[in-house]
């Protein structure tokens, strides 16, 4: 095994993880650090496929041993993630204020 | 090899076992604290999986930035924490999405282990059409040459993001600054940290912009090490946040899109196509594009830390 395939298998294992904080945390903030932990999973399969691509790269001297493109598409996806968990705090903060709370649910909790 | 091997095996079940903790943490803060560490973890793995450029930005955005807003959050979030503990699903319902979702986990992990050999890349032929851009680090390349397309797409999409924060005002407070960051006026040891530590963190994020080019770096990590410093600035109250209102920020924070747009416009009929650069002039205008980039970057990833407009006017005079 080697340490692609690991850190691969850490993803996958991250995106389970994740969403199952998505769907089971309670408060709002809880399910936004949730949807950041998937990402990074998906952001992990995306680096081992990197890495996985990148051995011709090595070969022809050029330094780098990863595929550019997906490694590219990752960084664009990190600030475009924080772009979102940004306005998503936001959502929340001003839900807080006008509401005193945390999370979507209106209602009893359901039996 | 089987060191290195041993060194990412147990990066992984670092990793995972934060992930792990994250999710079970038992206050909100408890969990961002472990994130911020996930985060820096996560780094070392992008480094193992030799994407330093990659690192860099997980360290300085995902994590970094990430972290102070979530920690803020956190913080003001805390007394409606109690009411959310009574809505957790039944234990029975958790076990059967534990379930799904681990079956989701291993589908991947199946996934991951049947890629196909040889894998399928790009890099080559990025590797070939590298030279004529000038630029020595091929992230940089595919960023502002091949796939210029969406780089510009995502630097404009930090536009309606902010607008979309700063939509959130109340309606008296359209006049405001940033409000949602705390001001620890008077903290002797941080106001010295914002005093000390901004000039070399304004060095560090020139060179890694500049050295991008060649090197692992680039406008992305430049401007988050930036943004961090004018929002050490702030917490320390050294300055005030700018108005939402003022024209020249706004300038500043379409300049970058705008220099983009038009170099890219440009080329249509100097190169041929849409966002394509003139032969011989591809670097310098990658350099002048991510110069414009990293201001106009920098300053959104500050707002949006900064988050809506508040009233707490200090100039009652423009106060309506």
């Amino acid at each position: 095994m080697s340490g692609e395939i690991l850190f691969g298998l850490c993803g996958a294992a991250l995106v389970g993880i994740g969403l199952y904080g998505v769907i089971c945390q309670p408060g709002a903030l809880r399910r936004i650090l949730a949807f950041n932990l998937l990402g990074s999973g998906v952001f992990l399969l995306f680096g081992v496929i990197a890495k996985r691509g990148g051995g011709a790269l090595a070969a022809a001297g050029e330094g780098a041993d990863g595929d550019p493109v997906p490694q590219a598409l990752v960084i664009t996806g990190l600030v475009v993630a924080f772009a979102a968990t940004a306005i998503a705090i936001a959502l929340l903060r001003r839900l807080a204020e006008v509401s005193g709370r945390g999370t979507l649910d209106e209602g009893e909790r359901n039996p | 090899m089987t060191s290195a091997l041993l060194v990412d095996g147990v990066l992984a079940l670092l990793v995972i076992g934060l992930a792990l903790f994250v999710t079970a943490a038992r206050t909100a803060y408890g969990a961002v604290v472990g994130f911020v560490a996930y985060g820096l973890l996560l780094a070392l793995v992008w480094v193992r999986l030799a994407a330093v450029d990659v690192a860099l930005t997980e360290a300085a955005l995902g994590t970094g930035l990430t972290g102070v807003l979530l920690l803020g959050a956190a913080a003001r979030l805390f007394p409606t924490e109690a009411a959310e503990a009574s809505r957790r699903p039944g234990p029975g319902l958790r076990i059967l999405i534990g379930s799904l979702c681990a079956a989701i986990a291993l589908g991947l992990g199946a996934v991951v282990l049947l890629l196909p050999d040889p894998a399928p890349t790009l890099a080559p032929l990025v590797a070939e059409n590298l030279p004529p851009t000038g630029v020595g680090n091929p992230v940089t390349g595919v960023l502002m040459a091949h796939r210029a397309i969406d780089t510009l797409l995502e630097t404009v999409v930090l536009l309606p993001a902010l607008i979309g924060v700063w939509s959130l005002a109340s309606e008296q407070s359209w006049h405001g600054r940033p409000g949602s960051l705390p001001r620890l006026v008077g903290n002797g040891p941080l106001t010295l940290l914002a005093q000390v530590l901004p000039p070399l963190g304004i060095l560090v994020g020139v060179h890694l912009v500049w050295v991008g080019a060649d090197d692992p770096g680039g406008k992305f990590q430049g401007a988050a090490v930036l943004a961090a410093m004018g929002v050490l600035v702030l917490v320390a109250g050294l300055r005030e946040p700018p108005r939402v209102t003022s024209r020249s920020l706004r300038l500043l924070l379409v300049l970058g899109p705008l220099v983009f747009m038009g170099i890219g416009v440009a080329g249509i009929p100097l190169a041929g196509a849409l966002l394509a650069y003139p032969e011989g002039y591809a670097k310098s205008l990658i350099l002048v594009i991510e110069a414009a980039l990293t201001l106009s970057v920098a300053l959104v990833l500050g707002l949006l830390l900064g988050g809506p407009p508040e009233t707490g006017d200090r100039e009652p005079g423009l106060r309506s």
